[in-house]
């Protein structure tokens, strides 16, 4: 780029953003979208591949019931309205990796539409705000094969000898969700964009369609960015930005792109409209496919499938099984716990709102909860490379740690011996603490030598003290646990020094 | 072994070998044997084989010899064999569909049809020759050189089924699938001599069939009586999981109709725009004699009138290219089939690999419906052509309710002409289309149709063909009156109409 990007409050002065986010969730359904194969992330290149997603010449689809179940149940917690009727459509195009270069899609008639959500949107005031954002549509269609450029330096065509396409991913269910254009939202439109997805995302998850990892590709994000000059009622040209991530990525490239597009303008150019791909290390969008109004896709109702008629009955059967809007329960669940906005979104951010819920249900006062899982677990669960819920340590057995705590029988070091133990495999708490002996002393004629033996070895404390520093008494104690391996009841010591002394 | 001599085994019907079969009196791999003597002694001038197996047909034969021989219990039609259009996928045999680009493409899975042919235990003789992805009348857009029609080897044996149904004309196979998309069952039967139905729409599992025109392919029987084509459609029918688009009802009792063959009562509806103008002289004439004889029978007559059968040709020759340029597109050179590289281009790209191939491989006609089916789905064309031609459907289909609702059965030619000469039509496709004419309009609904033959045209001796047309699912209906007609007319020639046909041995293609 020749000329310098404007700044952010720049663009911002001369320009009204206006985004629009297209997410592709893959379903976690054990079979594909039109076949029975299997949908398991990682496994060997074309191993998962049958007739049908491969586009064998003869090949029929045969529509899969649970992604149709998945797609409403979305469409309904999106607060869509669900099609009484809707049929698939062809969406024509030629790609290797498209195994019948169609893609089986839905086109004017999709499963869910006319919807919307409440986003909460962090701000550095009390409580954040809501923002509504619009859902036009969440259709169903299927995913393609994943191409593999060879030889060129960054992994993608341009430069590559060869390709390799892996045909386990063709087929797999996916659910496209578009927002209306976003319009309003001003400087915080890239914080909206990201905390759609964000929420979209728990949304998934408390759902339980998808796995929705942005990493592994099961949630991808493009989006649409225009910027308008701040007297204009007409919307700009917009360009799709590929390729983001990670929910920061969503904030950055938006960002990014409102910036670019405000200096094309400011340069007197015009914005193109087309893809762009996000790079996450440059953080810049370079320019992808032109996207112009000429590319036709020549949509036609697929003629291989029958119309989709979900009866109403199984709908509203399917409304019952909703978990609680994620918003909803982060907002009830920070009125129970007395958190903070901050701490809640610590909670939320480190996915520990369910483990820290159900450590509470378990009897853990929320306060401890919290600390457990965002402190010493979170530590952990890093440095084994796992996701907090994977962790080999229950709620049940967080809120058994703490309890112990609570009655004195073991302090916090103590404690964090019992999770080595129960992450080891060694058991319950219980069955920890009595194994390797973990229980604080409080007996004081255990305690009583050790505590001789700390005045002895320690006169000049000793002088402290007499002096009337009781203060100084925490080192005598630590001299006390030290020798004690951490089990001595610190409380009981610091009494047997002090009446000792005094 | 009571011996049944060579020559009248290749003329018995499937249904007479199959009781053969089932009492002892010959064995399959005697009738796959002979079969494949036939071919060998006749195909060189007919070609209606792409492919022919002889050792997996005899191995058939064997197994199901065996299975019988230990009294095991084994289907009816068990070890007659068959001919399959090379449409249909079969697991470890080529399937070509006509086409240069699946030249060498052995399908790795079995098409729902021919796993049914295969579990019934029906020795494959082989595939039979078809215009490419079945588009034309003729036979002669296939890759791989025209069929020639038994009864005049420089005439056309109609198409896109061609092969299949010469196949069965000369004698060198007892009965075959064929796919019917618009009349590419019917029209070769009418030319050939055979018996030919279309099923209703959903009838036949889809499952397998190279795809032509979805909405409007159908696989069903070619034959050389009514009853066999029944007990053939009886065993490729019913309903297939691993087709969306299948009926899952209970199938019609066609065998039960075949067997009745019995018009009393039934009223027959001649369509009034399916006739008249446009209808060679001969083909009108032995169609006329044809009802008199229904009528002859206990058969009401009345006129029917399906006014927007007027505008079925052009609904079809936009539905159909549009569906087809989207099936077709899989063919790019990616997985299987043909791969051009382009000229002196090691490096080309996958998309110049895509364009050489399909440039190389695709036959004019395909690359004319391809193109007119882009085209016609075009965003700004599509709503002119493509939703046009869908509402025409809704009319046909409504016009053949309001039929059904004066007459059981509708009736017409099968096709307007009998068989040109090979090479008269290749340079005007419309005058090739119109061979469809009166075929189309049931693909178009969904509705079943059969084709019997009705005699010979008086100008040229050559075969005609009458088209029964019956409401969805109503198959049966077909079979009742194919089967009618068909005693009545045997009994007015002293036999099979193919009895008349030349003897082809010794003789070679023009």
């Amino acid at each position: 780029m020749l000329t310098p990007l404007p700044t952010y409050e720049d663009a911002l002065a001369r320009f009204e953003p206006v985004i629009g986010l297209e997410v592709h969730v893959e379903l976690g359904t054990a079979s594909k979208m039109f076949c029975g194969c299997a949908t398991k992330f990682g496994a060997e290149p074309n191993t998962q591949v049958c007739p049908t997603c491969l586009g064998l010449p003869g090949s029929l689809p045969v529509l899969n019931g649970a992604a149709v179940e998945s797609a409403i149940r979305i469409g309904l917690a999106l607060g869509c309205s669900i099609a009484d009727w809707c049929r698939f459509a062809r969406k024509n195009y030629f790609y290797p990796d498209m195994p019948k270069n169609f893609q089986t899609s839905q086109y004017d008639e999709p499963i869910a539409f006319d919807g919307s959500v409440d986003v909460a949107v962090p701000s550095a005031a009390s409580g954040g705000e809501l923002v509504r954002v619009g859902i036009e549509r969440a259709h169903m269609e299927e995913d393609t094969g994943k191409s593999l450029h060879v030889g060129g330096a960054t992994g993608r065509i341009h430069g590559a000898s060869h390709s390799l396409v892996d045909y386990n991913r063709a087929g797999i269910p996916l659910i496209e969700i578009v927002t209306t254009p976003v319009i309003g939202a001003g400087a915080r439109a890239p914080e909206v964009a990201r905390a759609y997805v964000g929420q979209l995302r728990e949304l998934l998850l408390a759902l339980g369609v998808s796995d929705v990892r942005m990493e592994q590709g099961s949630l991808r994000c493009d989006a649409n960015v225009s910027i308008r000059p701040r007297s204009s009622a007409v919307l700009g040209t917009r360009t799709e930005t590929k390729n983001v991530n990670s929910l920061r990525s969503i904030e950055r490239a938006v960002r990014h792109e409102i910036r670019r597009q405000a200096g094309v303008l400011l340069a007197g150019g015009t914005v193109v409209q087309e893809t762009r791909h996000w790079h996450e290390d440059t953080g810049v969008t370079t320019s992808g496919r032109v996207k112009s109004d000429a590319e036709d896709y020549r949509y036609f109702p697929e003629p291989d499938l029958v119309p989709v008629a979900p009866e109403r009955e199984w709908v509203d059967r399917l409304r019952g099984t909703l978990p609680e809007p994620p918003h909803v329960r982060r907002g009830r669940l920070q009125q129970e716990w007395g958190c903070s906005e901050n701490e809640m979104r610590d909670i939320v951010g480190a996915g520990a709102l369910g483990l820290v819920e159900l450590t509470v249900a378990a009897g853990a006062s929320p306060q401890a909860a919290r600390k457990w899982w965002l402190t010493e677990l979170a530590r952990r669960a890093k440095e084994e490379g796992l996701g907090l819920a994977e962790l080999p340590v229950t709620p049940a057995q967080v809120a058994g740690v703490q309890a112990l705590v609570d009655v004195g029988r073991v302090n916090d070091t103590l404690a964090r011996q019992i999770f080595d133990g129960v992450l080891a495999g060694e058991g319950e708490p219980e069955e920890v603490v009595a194994a390797r002996g973990l229980e604080v002393v409080s007996d004081d004629a255990a305690l009583g030598d050790a505590v001789d033996r700390a005045i002895t070895a320690n006169p000049d404390v000793v002088d402290k003290i007499r002096a009337g520093k009781v203060a100084a008494a925490g080192a005598l104690i630590g001299a006390v646990m030290k020798e004690m391996r951490g089990q001595a009841d610190a409380g009981r010591v610091r009494e047997l020094v002090l009446a000792r002394l005094s | 072994m009571i011996a049944v001599p060579r020559d009248d085994l290749l003329r018995l019907s499937a249904s007479a070998l199959a009781d053969a079969l089932s009492v002892g009196e010959v064995s399959s791999v005697e009738i796959t044997q002979a079969y494949l003597d036939r071919i060998v002694a006749v195909d060189g001038a007919v070609h209606a084989f792409l492919h022919v197996d002889t050792a997996g047909a005899l191995a058939q034969a064997a197994e199901v010899d065996r299975r019988r021989a230990v009294g095991a219990a084994v289907h009816a039609l068990a070890g007659v064999p068959i001919a399959v259009k090379d449409i249909v996928a079969t697991r470890g045999m080529p399937t070509t569909a006509g086409s240069r680009l699946l030249e060498g493409w052995v399908p790795p899975y079995d098409a729902t049809v021919a796993a049914r042919l295969r579990t019934a235990g029906l020795p494959m003789l082989g595939k039979t020759n078809m215009d490419e992805f079945a588009m034309g009348s003729s036979t002669e857009h296939s890759a791989y050189g025209p069929t020639h029609n038994p009864w005049d080897l420089e005439r056309i044996p109609g198409g896109s089924g061609g092969g299949s149904a010469a196949a069965v004309a000369a004698f060198e196979a007892p009965f075959a699938i064929g796919t019917d998309t618009g009349g590419s069952i019917r029209q070769p039967g009418a030319v050939t001599g055979t018996v030919g139905v279309k099923p209703t729409y959903g009838g036949v599992s889809r499952y397998g069939l190279v795809a032509l025109a979805s909405s409007l392919d159908q696989a069903g029987p070619v034959a050389r009586t009514v009853l066999d084509a029944a007990l053939l459609h009886e065993l490729i029918g019913g309903h297939d999981p691993l087709d969306s688009t299948s009926i899952a009802g209970s199938p019609p009792p066609v065998v039960e109709a075949a067997r009745r063959a019995d018009v009393r009562g039934m009223r027959i509806g001649v369509v009034r725009e399916l006739g008249g103008e446009g209808y060679q002289p001969g083909v009108r004439a032995r169609f006329d004699e044809a009802v008199a004889l229904l009528v002859g029978a206990g058969a009401d007559v009345v006129e029917v009138s399906c006014p927007h059968f007027d505008y079925a040709f052009a609904a079809y020759y936009l539905i159909l290219p549009s569906e087809a340029s989207s099936n077709l597109a899989r063919f790019d050179a990616m997985r299987y089939g043909l791969r051009v590289w382009p000229e002196h281009d090691q490096a080309a790209s996958a998309e110049e690999v895509m364009l050489a191939t399909r440039e190389a491989g695709f036959g004019d006609e395909a690359k004319r419906r391809i193109i007119l089916g882009t085209y016609a789905l075009s965003s700004g064309y599509y709503d002119a052509y493509y939703g046009s031609a869908q509402k025409v459907r809704t009319l046909i289909a409504r016009d053949f309710a309001r039929a059904y609702e004066q007459a059981d059965v509708l009736v017409s030619p099968t096709a307007p002409t009998t068989a040109f000469r090979l090479g008269d039509k290749l340079d005007d496709p419309i005058a090739m289309y119109l061979n469809d004419i009166a075929t189309i309009p049931a693909n178009l609904a969904g509705v079943p149709g059969l084709s019997v033959p009705s005699g010979l045209a008086d100008e040229d001796s050559l075969p005609a063909g009458f088209q029964v047309l019956a409401p969805a699912e109503r198959d049966d209906r077909l079979y009742r009156v194919g089967a009618a007609l068909e005693a009545m007319l045997h009994e007015q020639w002293g036999g099979p109409l193919l009895d008349r046909a030349p003897a082809l041995e010794g003789m070679s293609a023009c």
